[in-house]
């Protein structure tokens, strides 16, 4: 019962952190919206006894992720309203049609199979100690996965600093005429 | 455990917690200013009540009955809940913190925590970086620009000293094995010799965590958030009256957290020499706590008092080409003592 009412509550607060998120005329209320969202997921793992991944969730998506969004539209600006005018031709219709298509694609997929297996009821299993059972899937049977997504992360982070390090030389090429 | 008994053990917990955090407060401004006037050769509060301890009292109630101004540029949501996203977290970390010795009732085994969650230090490690959304978005909601350049200020600062503060933890959690703070404490309860086997054997680990610390709860010289001399105060500079009183309330509480998690992750949490006389067993571990946590409550304030407030860019390149890069020599280091404690060399 408890779980029922959490659930509800929390997934109306994700679809409407969702719905502000795109709709949203100022970029920090959608950075809020968002965030909404990712703090109901939080939630929903919580129930599901996926405790590490809630907390990875708030840590890294809520925690880090946001507030450099944040840090970013403070730095750029935050009074402007964002432009709203459509670039693309058609934008509409094609968010429409693909949009509506996705739907039917994730709601035809539901209609047979469930990605995580059956729900059997909330934690019927001992709920404690999944950080010891993620782990000890990660360095045990995905070992290998793991480490390969590790050194791609590192290799991104490392190409990252290059790009920003390279960029200085033709900037101050081009600005030689001036002072510096 | 039923469920009522479950539920009413937890609301009991909360707000004995929520009383003591209050009441915590108090003492702790008068504390903090009676040290920095020893400190600074001055006398401080002295006239509400005996040695000045009434002031904090008399400032709370003149907070509480006072106008919130609310200036008329002001972005009325976000700046009605930048407070309470300040005190929040500050009041949940502080659930997951065991203060004394569990104890009994009955066959009822209590722990004097608000909850022991099996990942306790992610979990004050996700709440202390959701801490930095209150002055982000009370810097912003303001409509001013002085809380605006703080809450820039903020994000930043934040982010660069959680990166440290996750990564000084890191060879804690390898050297113990577990992120249950209540396991983390227990583990501590042994000795090496005559000395208390204390993580605090993991010296860089602990360095790096504090000062990370200090400078999470944005305490000099880590305070260019609400530097008053440059930005006025910072992001809380629109805010007056109780909504003021939430960022102190705030503010005050995450000192307390971070040294009471300082002393539970490294020195030793309320363990301390005990006697078995009547309720001595179970009083005394959380008086050891509270001294400890007072202790390192203490140095926060020595710092203030004493150092100066540092350069914007010496405060980052402190943090990135300092903490961080130490704290991953650290990891390092401490992964091969820890592998050759654990297994041996690879050798033998």
């Amino acid at each position: 019962m408890v779980e029922v009412v959490l659930f509800a509550i929390f997934a109306l607060a994700a679809l409407a952190g969702a719905l502000v998120m795109v709709t949203a005329r100022n970029p920090v209320h959608s950075a809020m919206g968002l965030l909404l969202s990712m703090f109901s997921m939080a939630v929903f793992y919580v129930m599901n006894g996926a405790h590490f991944v809630a907390a990875v969730q708030v840590l890294i998506y809520a925690g880090a992720v946001m507030t450099l969004f944040l840090f970013v539209i403070m730095l750029i600006g935050v009074d402007r309203a964002v432009d709203t005018d459509e670039q693309i031709p058609l934008q509409r219709p094609m968010v429409l049609l693909l949009g509506g298509g996705f739907v039917f694609l994730i709601f035809s997929a539901a209609w047979d199979a469930w990605i995580t297996g059956r729900a059997s009821g909330v934690c019927t299993v001992d709920c404690t100690g999944t950080i010891e059972n993620i782990s000890s899937e990660l360095f045990g049977a995905w070992l290998l996965p793991f480490e390969a997504t590790v050194l791609l992360l590192t290799i991104a982070a490392v190409g990252t600093v290059a790009l920003a390090q390279f960029v200085i030389k033709p900037r101050l090429l081009e600005s030689r005429g001036d002072e510096e | 455990m039923s469920g009522w008994e479950t539920f009413i053990t937890a609301a009991i917990k909360a707000v004995a917690a929520f009383g003591f955090l209050l009441t915590l407060t108090i003492i702790l401004v008068w504390f903090e200013r009676k040290t920095v006037a020893d400190l600074q050769n001055r006398i401080g509060p002295n006239r509400a009540g005996p040695w000045g301890l009434l002031q904090t009292v008399a400032d709370g109630a003149k907070l509480l009955f006072k106008e919130s101004v609310t200036p008329r540029k002001v972005e009325f949501g976000l700046y009605i809940a930048a407070p309470v996203a300040a005190l929040v977290p500050a009041l949940l970390i502080f659930m997951v913190i065991p203060i004394g010795r569990p104890f009994h009732i009955g066959d009822r085994l209590i722990d004097l925590s608000g909850t022991d969650l099996n990942i306790g230090v992610l979990y004050i490690l996700a709440l202390s970086s959701l801490a930095v959304y209150a002055v982000v978005l009370a810097g912003w909601s303001s409509g001013s620009k002085y809380p605006l350049l703080g809450a820039v200020r903020a994000s930043a600062q934040m982010i660069s000293y959680e990166a440290a503060m996750g990564l000084a933890l890191v060879p804690l959690i390898l050297f113990t094995g577990t992120t249950s703070l209540k396991q983390i404490v227990e583990i501590q309860g042994g000795s090496f010799g005559v000395f208390p086997a204390w993580n605090v054997v993991l010296i860089p680990s602990f360095l790096i965590f504090f000062i990370a610390g200090v400078a999470e709860t944005n305490r000099a010289p880590f305070d260019l958030v609400e530097a008053e001399s440059e930005i006025v105060g910072g992001y809380h500079t629109e805010y007056s009256g109780f909504r003021f009183a939430m960022f102190f309330l705030a503010e005050y509480i995450n000192i307390f957290n971070i040294a009471a998690i300082t002393v539970t992750l490294f020195l030793g949490g309320w363990h301390g020499p005990s006697v078995d006389f009547g309720p001595l067993p179970w009083v005394l571990p959380i008086v050891w706590f509270l001294v400890k946590s007072m202790a390192l409550v203490f140095v926060f304030v020595w710092i203030r008092a004493t150092l100066p407030r540092m350069r914007y860019d010496q405060l980052m390149s402190f943090g990135w080409k300092r903490l961080i890069p130490v704290s991953l020599l650290w990891i390092a280091l401490s992964t091969l003592a820890i592998g050759v404690r654990r297994m041996g060399f690879p050798w033998t």
